[in-house]
């Protein structure tokens, strides 16, 4: 199981008339893998991404994400796959238990899986009190652990992240964190993107994309003995402005 | 003729936006607001921008009352709130323009002060700031809140959503900004950014938890505190929530930073412990804290 790909991706480019948004990247994730997709704002992530969840078409390259082709079966692809970000996750004007039954039917869920699941989730996230609470009454750190969860209910093979960890505060992004690793011991592919470096240091491997193209692809561990620095961070601020 | 609060309390019908803070900045001071989403910073710099009424207390910016002469402030000071709230249909230079001419003022005046951050979008000033890249809208906002030369710079969370390098960058500007005799009074979630202002408050829950120098706020840190690294993270985690003499862990990079119940710690007990548990490749040491350490330990 582990060593399965669950995301291929080679030579895949996305140009916006003559600029290339993507250039030409490959990599690949392994099942199972938390997988760091680092780079400074307009490196090109965004592009990317929407590629890899089926939501943009590439103009050239290939990609395959849980063994479904990005061009022929992007509809296979949002099945499999789980997504959260920053900025949208869940509907503030719907409670917490709505919220949950929303997803659940959006993921083609049955019934009685969706009354398990609602039940399971606001047990294991110490939910009862604010169940029936709108979601926007929420902490921000709370509706994004339950943002995290949603997106895991129907037990997708990869849960793609983008910066699901800004402005939350310390305890709580660590919270998600352990959340994650959880997921990930689980076989969950994860797939992040973030500002915090010390968050890429959480990660198997990282990826670093410099105008378009990525850079850098490996281990903390071995990125940081490369660029013979300490942090992260540090490689991160030797890379980024290319 | 900083800013100083005093007693201020804000509620939004039962929840409690601020609750009795007081502090002080002095004049040309980079003060940070170090606190997560939620803690209360937009309320606070609103009230202090005079765009919101506190409940109770009393707060002077510049020397004016934030009430009674809350025309004089607004001359004052500039503000860049968290949210782009520029004019996303006017160009960068009709923008900086426009803000130039409110406050009565030219942008030739008072280039001097806003020529180092307005030359890396200089080439771009015909563009529509709706068109402007992050990085770039965020420059702009900030030329646009400088131009007219203010006595107190409010900035709220300017690096929200920022990549690293932009965000060095950024604080390297506040640097020679504060040179200019300007009090800074900036919010930040990004705990690393703290280490980098004169004086901090550490804010949560409308509450503040401390008040001092970075190196002041990290020396409190009340117990040793260890590095702990081992084959599998994960693992890790789970066999220290279960150690019982474990005070606090929390996951720090690539290590896991560990606090101890007791007074005097046994490290070759653990190292067996997690042993036991395992683990292989394990490493204990001790380690400095960081100013994310002592915020973690005090909201706890």
């Amino acid at each position: 199981m582990k060593n399965k790909n669950v995301i291929e991706v080679e030579n895949l480019s996305k140009l916006f008339g003559d600029f290339a948004a993507v250039n030409s990247i490959s990599f690949h994730v392994k099942a199972g893998e938390i997988f760091g997709f680092l780079g400074a704002n307009g490196a090109g992530k965004t592009t990317a991404i929407k590629m890899l969840i089926g939501i943009s078409s590439p103009t050239s390259g290939k990609a395959t994400i849980a063994g479904f082709d990005v061009y022929k079966e992007a509809e296979s692809i949002k099945k499999n796959i789980g997504y959260m970000s920053q900025k949208f996750a869940l509907y503030d004007d719907l409670t917490v238990k709505e919220n949950i039954t929303f997803f659940g039917g959006i993921y083609g869920l049955s019934k009685k899986q969706i009354d398990r699941k609602r039940c399971e989730l606001v047990d294991e996230l110490g939910l009862q009190e604010v169940a029936n609470s709108l979601v926007s009454s929420l902490p921000l750190g709370w509706k994004q652990k339950l943002a995290f969860s949603v997106s895991l209910l129907h037990d997708p093979k990869i849960v793609f992240l983008d910066e699901p960890t800004g402005g939350v505060d310390p305890i709580t992004r660590r919270q998600f964190w352990e959340m994650i690793y959880k997921a990930a011991h689980n076989g969950t592919t994860i797939f992040v993107t973030t500002h915090y470096m010390d968050e890429a240091e959480y990660c198997d491997r990282v990826s670093i994309m410099v105008n378009g193209k990525i850079e850098a692809l490996d281990t903390p561990k071995k990125l940081k003995a490369h660029y013979k620095t300490d942090t992260m961070n540090d490689v991160f601020l030797k890379l980024a402005r290319g | 003729m900083g800013i100083s609060v005093s007693n201020i309390t804000k509620s939004y019908g039962k929840v409690t936006a601020l609750s009795d803070i007081s502090f002080d900045v002095k004049p040309g001071e980079l003060f940070g607001l170090i606190g997560p989403d939620g803690a209360g910073k937009t309320t606070l710099f609103r009230i202090l921008t005079t765009l919101l009424i506190a409940d109770k207390g009393q707060a002077t910016v510049a020397g004016y009352d934030v009430l009674k002469e809350y025309k004089s402030i607004r001359n004052s000071v500039g503000y860049m709130p968290g949210r782009f709230s520029l004019y996303q249909d006017l160009t960068v230079e009709e923008n900086l323009n426009f803000f130039a001419t409110i406050f009565g003022t030219t942008i030739e005046e008072n280039y001097d002060l806003v020529k180092d951050i307005y030359v890396q979008i200089e080439p771009f000033k015909t563009r529509r700031a709706g068109k402007l890249s992050g990085g770039m809208k965020q420059k702009l906002a900030l030329s646009c809140a400088l131009i007219h030369k203010p006595k107190v710079l409010f900035l709220d969370e300017p690096t929200t959503g920022v990549d690293p390098v932009s965000r060095k960058e950024f604080w390297e500007m506040l640097k020679r900004l504060q040179k200019k005799d300007i009090t800074i009074l900036v919010s930040t979630p990004y705990m690393d950014e703290a280490a980098l202002c004169d004086r901090i408050a550490l804010i949560q829950d409308g509450k503040i938890l401390q008040i001092d120098t970075p190196n002041a706020i990290v020396s409190h840190f009340p117990k040793p505190l260890y590095n702990i690294s081992a084959n599998d993270m994960y693992g890790l985690i789970e066999s220290l929530t279960n150690y019982k003499h474990t005070y606090s862990i929390f996951p720090f990079g690539e290590f896991v930073h560990y606090t101890d119940k007791r007074d005097t710690m046994d490290i070759e007990r653990l190292k067996t412990y997690l042993e036991s548990q395992n683990l292989t490749d394990i490493h204990i040491e001790k380690t400095q804290p960081t100013i994310e350490d002592t915020f973690m330990e005090l909201a706890k």
